[in-house]
C-alpha cells in the first residue's frame, strides 16, 4: 500500500492509512493540520511588535513565521495556542484570544 | 445452553481408566486391538534408559541414536525432564526403526532397558513394560544373581557389564555411558560390532576433534565393553 | 542436494537460520531461552554468518530489540519459549501493528503455575490474537522446514507480519529425528534478500515508525492490520509450492491424513499429530473410518478450508493443548466449532484439553478418542463437549 501522508485526515478510510502508519517522509507534519485543536489563540499586535523577536524560538509548533529579519503573523494552522509567546513578549504586543 | 444432564465436565470417557502417572490403560472400546498386540512393528526397537542426573543417560541415548542413524535407519533419541538437578532419577528413550517414526509419546512397553545406576534398581521399576523377549542390561559389578530379586520376577534376559571396571580400565576416568553404548548395540543387535566401531571412531574424531588424544580411550572402553558384556 | 542428517528440533531451527543468515538476533540467553540461541551463538562465533547477535536482558528487550532492527530495514528475529513469549507481550503487539515482517522461533511451553517446564501450548495460544502469524509443526523435520519458509510469507508484500514458528517443547526441541536438510544455497536462494520499501536507515525517506493514533484512527489502523491477514493463506499456499519445487515435501494450510472418506476425526496441533497417525492407521486397519486434520496455519485461522476438510466427518474431537478457562473448551475448540457453525455443518463435536504441562500422550489415548467419537455418533449425543483427555478422577 502507497505510503501517502496527504491522505490522513479526520475523514480517512481504512484504506487510506499507511501500512502500519508508517509515515514515510520527513518534515510532514506541514500537511497536519494541528492548529484545529486549539481553544486559545496568541494575537499578533503590530503596532507594539518591536522586532526583537524573542518570541519565534520559543514556539514549541514552529507557528512565528520570519521573513526579512522580522516576524510576520501567525500559522493558525498549527499553532495550538499554548500561549508561551504571550510569556516571552516584553512589550505585550501578543494577546491570547477564545477561539 | 446444554441440555441439563451434561455436568460431567472434567469427565472423560476415552482416557478414563489409564493412571497416567504409570502409563496404564484399561482396554476399552477398542480393547480387541490391544490384545492383538497391534501395531507391532517388528523393526521397530524401543529402548529405555534409566539414569541419575548427570550420568549421561540422556547423552547415551542420543549417541546410540547417532550411531543407528549412520547405519541408515530412521532414530528417536529423547530425554524425558523431570526436576533437573544432579542424582535425580532421569529417563531417557530411543526408537529405531527401519521406517519413518511418527509416534512422539514416551515408551511404555520397551524391548529393552538400560540401567546406568544400578542403585536405581530400588528406586524405579526398571522392568514396567518390559517385553519378556527383550531384555534389561544393567550397570553392575555384581553377579546376576544377587540383582534378580529386584527384577520383580521379570523372565526376560539379563545382561550385566562393570562399566566402572571398563571405563578406568580404558579412559582413567568414569564415563558410564560409552561402555553401556557398546554394550546396549551387542545386547539389541543393532548392528555389527565392526560397523559399530567404525561408525563410533568417526563420531568421535568429529566431536573430540579438538582433543584426540581422548579418542583412543573411548575406542577402547567401547571395544572392552562388547567383550565383557554377560 | 538433499543432505539426510539426525537433529534435535533446536539444532534444526539453528541451521535453518545459518543458512537464512539473518541480519539481527537479539535473545536472552537463559531460562528460559531456548538452545536455539546457543547454537547460532556459535556460529556467529565460528563466522558461518555475518549476523548481528545481540546478548540482551531480557525478553522484552530481545522483541524490542528485534522489533527496532526491523523497523531500521533489517531482517529481524528472535527466539524464546515459555514465560519468556509472556514477558514480550506488549511487544508483541508493536512488531504487529507497525507490520514489521520478523520471525520468532518459538518452543512451546506451558507458563507456570504450578511450576512447570514441559510442552503445552499456553504460551504461544496465550498470543494468538497479538496478529503474528502462527505456523505449528508436528515433527523436526517440518520445524525446519518452517522455518526456511518463515521470511517468505512474512515479508511478502502483501503481508508484511511477523511471524512465530512453533514446535513442541522438549518433545521436538530436544529430541534428535532423522532430517532431511537443504544445502545452504538452496535455502538462501529461496530466502532471498530482503528488501524493505520503508526503512530508517534509508537516508533517501526519513520516517515515523510507531506513531498516536487516537481514537478517530486507531480502528481504521487495525482494520487496515487485518487485511494484510487475509493475504496469508494465499501466500503461505504459495510459499508452499515453491518449497515443494526443492524440497520435495508438501505443505499446506493444514494436514489431512486419512481424511476423503472419514466418518470421525481428530483435530489437532503438533507433535502429538504424529502419534495420532498410528492411530488412525490402526484404526483403518479395523476398518474404521478415522482421520485427521492437523493444523499447521493456525493464525490466520483457515475457518472455511477447515469447515471444507471435515464436512463428510460424523463425529469429531477438537484437540487444546492449552486451557482457555471458558467452561466450553480451549482455543482450537473455540476456533473450529465456530467455522463449523459457520459452514452450516452438522458433525457433533467435542473439544479436548490434554497434554498439559508436558502430560504424555499415547497411540492408545487417541484410539480411546476415536472409540468415543465411534460412540458419539452411534448414540447421536455428544454428552458433555467440554472433557479432559487422560485426567485422574
Amino acid at each position: 500500500m502507497a505510503t501517502d501522508i496527504t491522505r490522513l485526515g479526520v475523514k480517512a478510510t481504512w484504506k487510506d492509512l499507511t501500512e502500519g502508519m508508517v509515515i514515510a517522509g520527513a518534515g510532514t507534519s506541514k500537511e497536519f493540520n494541528t492548529g484545529e485543536w486549539s481553544t486559545d489563540k496568541p494575537v499578533f499586535i503590530e503596532e507594539k511588535c518591536k522586532q526583537c523577536l524573542l518570541c519565534t524560538p520559543v514556539c514549541p509548533d514552529s507557528c512565528i513565521p520570519v521573513k526579512d529579519g522580522k516576524r510576520g503573523g501567525f500559522d493558525y494552522g498549527h499553532c495550538k495556542g499554548c500561549g508561551i509567546c504571550v510569556k516571552s513578549c516584553p512589550f505585550g504586543a501578543i494577546t491570547m484570544e477564545g477561539v | 445452553m446444554y441440555p441439563a444432564g451434561r455436568k460431567s465436565f472434567l469427565r472423560d470417557g476415552a482416557g478414563a481408566g489409564r493412571d497416567t502417572a504409570s502409563g496404564g490403560l484399561s482396554p476399552m472400546f477398542f480393547g480387541n486391538i490391544l490384545k492383538k498386540g497391534r501395531r507391532k512393528m517388528s523393526n521397530l526397537t524401543e529402548i529405555r534408559w534409566h539414569g541419575r542426573g548427570g550420568q549421561g543417560a540422556k547423552t547415551a541415548a542420543l549417541l546410540l541414536a547417532d550411531v543407528a542413524f549412520q547405519t541408515g535407519k530412521y532414530v528417536q533419541g529423547f530425554p524425558e525432564y523431570g526436576p533437573e538437578r544432579m542424582g535425580a532419577p532421569i529417563t531417557a528413550y530411543n526408537r529405531i526403526s527401519d521406517t519413518q517414526i511418527r509416534v512422539h509419546s514416551n515408551i511404555y512397553d520397551p524391548q529393552y532397558v538400560v540401567v546406568v545406576d544400578e542403585s536405581l534398581l530400588e528406586a524405579v521399576d526398571v522392568t514396567n513394560g518390559l517385553k519378556k523377549d527383550g531384555a534389561i542390561l544393567i550397570n553392575t559389578s555384581r553377579p546376576k544373581e544377587e540383582l534378580l530379586p529386584h527384577l520383580k520376577g521379570y523372565e526376560g534376559k539379563v545382561y550385566t557389564i562393570d562399566a566402572h571396571k571398563v571405563s578406568m580400565a580404558a579412559m582413567g576416568r568414569y564415563f558410564p555411558n560409552t561402555p553401556l553404548l557398546a554394550a546396549i548395540v551387542k545386547v539389541a543387535e543393532i548392528m555389527d560390532e565392526e560397523t559399530f566401531l567404525r561408525e563410533m571412531r568417526a563420531s568421535f574424531s568429529h566431536k573430540f576433534a579438538s582433543k584426540p588424544e581422548v579418542i583412543d580411550g573411548n575406542m577402547a572402553a567401547l571395544k572392552m565393553a562388547l567383550e565383557e558384556v554377560q | 542436494m538433499a543432505k539426510r542428517d539426525r537433529l534435535s528440533g533446536n539444532e534444526a531451527i539453528a541451521i535453518a537460520l545459518r543458512q537464512i543468515n539473518p541480519d539481527v538476533f537479539p535473545a536472552f540467553p537463559i531460562t528460559p531461552s531456548t538452545e536455539i540461541p546457543q547454537y547460532f551463538a556459535s556460529f556467529v562465533a565460528n563466522g558461518q554468518v555475518d549476523t548481528e547477535f545481540i546478548p540482551v536482558e531480557s525478553e522484552h528487550s530481545s522483541m524490542s530489540a528485534a522489533i527496532g532492527a526491523s523497523a531500521a530495514g533489517a531482517r529481524s528475529l528472535t527466539a524464546t519459549s515459555s514465560c519468556g513469549l509472556a514477558y514480550m507481550w506488549e511487544e508483541l503487539y508493536i512488531a504487529a501493528s507497525n507490520r514489521l515482517p520478523l520471525a520468532l522461533a518459538l518452543v512451546n511451553r506451558a507458563l507456570s503455575g504450578p511450576i512447570n517446564i514441559n510442552c503445552d501450548h499456553s504460551d504461544s495460544m496465550g498470543a494468538r490474537d497479538a496478529g503474528w502469524i502462527q505456523i505449528y509443526a508436528e515433527n523436526n523435520q517440518e520445524a525446519y522446514d518452517n522455518m526456511v519458509q518463515a521470511y517468505r510469507i512474512s515479508e511478502h508484500k502483501d503481508v508484511r507480519l511477523p511471524i512465530m514458528i512453533c514446535q513442541d517443547g522438549f518433545i521436538t526441541s530436544h529430541a534428535v529425528e532423522n532430517m532431511e536438510l537443504l544445502e545452504d544455497g538452496e535455502v538462501r536462494s529461496f530466502v532471498g534478500e530482503y528488501e524493505p520499501e520503508n526503512y530508517l536507515l534509508n537516508p533517501e525517506c526519513p520516517m515515523a515508525v510507531g506513531p498516536y493514533s487516537i481514537t478517530d484512527y486507531y480502528m481504521e489502523a487495525k482494520r487496515n492490520q487485518a487485511e494484510g491477514m487475509k493475504h496469508v493463506e494465499k501466500v503461505v499456499l504459495e510459499v508452499a509450492k515453491e518449497f515443494e519445487e526443492i524440497s520435495g515435501r508438501e505443505y499446506g494450510l493444514f494436514e489431512a491424513y486419512r481424511m476423503e472418506d472419514a466418518e470421525y476425526a481428530v483435530v489437532m496441533i503438533g507433535s502429538a499429530a504424529g502419534t495420532t497417525k498410528d492411530a488412525v492407521d490402526a484404526l483403518r486397519k479395523q476398518g474404521q473410518k478415522a482421520g485427521l486434520l492437523k493444523i499447521r496455519l493456525y493464525r490466520p485461522f483457515p475457518a472455511e478450508a477447515v469447515a471444507e476438510a471435515l464436512k463428510g466427518v460424523k463425529a469429531l474431537a477438537v484437540m487444546d493443548r492449552a486451557e482457555g478457562y471458558t467452561n466450553h473448551g480451549g482455543p482450537l475448540g473455540a476456533d473450529v466449532l465456530s467455522a463449523l457453525y459457520r459452514a452450516r455443518a452438522k458433525a457433533l463435536a467435542v473439544n479436548y484439553i490434554y497434554g498439559l504441562g508436558g502430560r504424555d500422550v499415547r497411540v492408545e489415548d487417541m484410539e480411546g478418542v476415536f472409540a468415543t467419537l465411534k460412540q458419539i455418533a452411534e448414540d447421536g449425543d455428544t454428552g458433555e463437549t467440554y472433557r479432559y483427555l487422560g485426567i485422574r478422577e
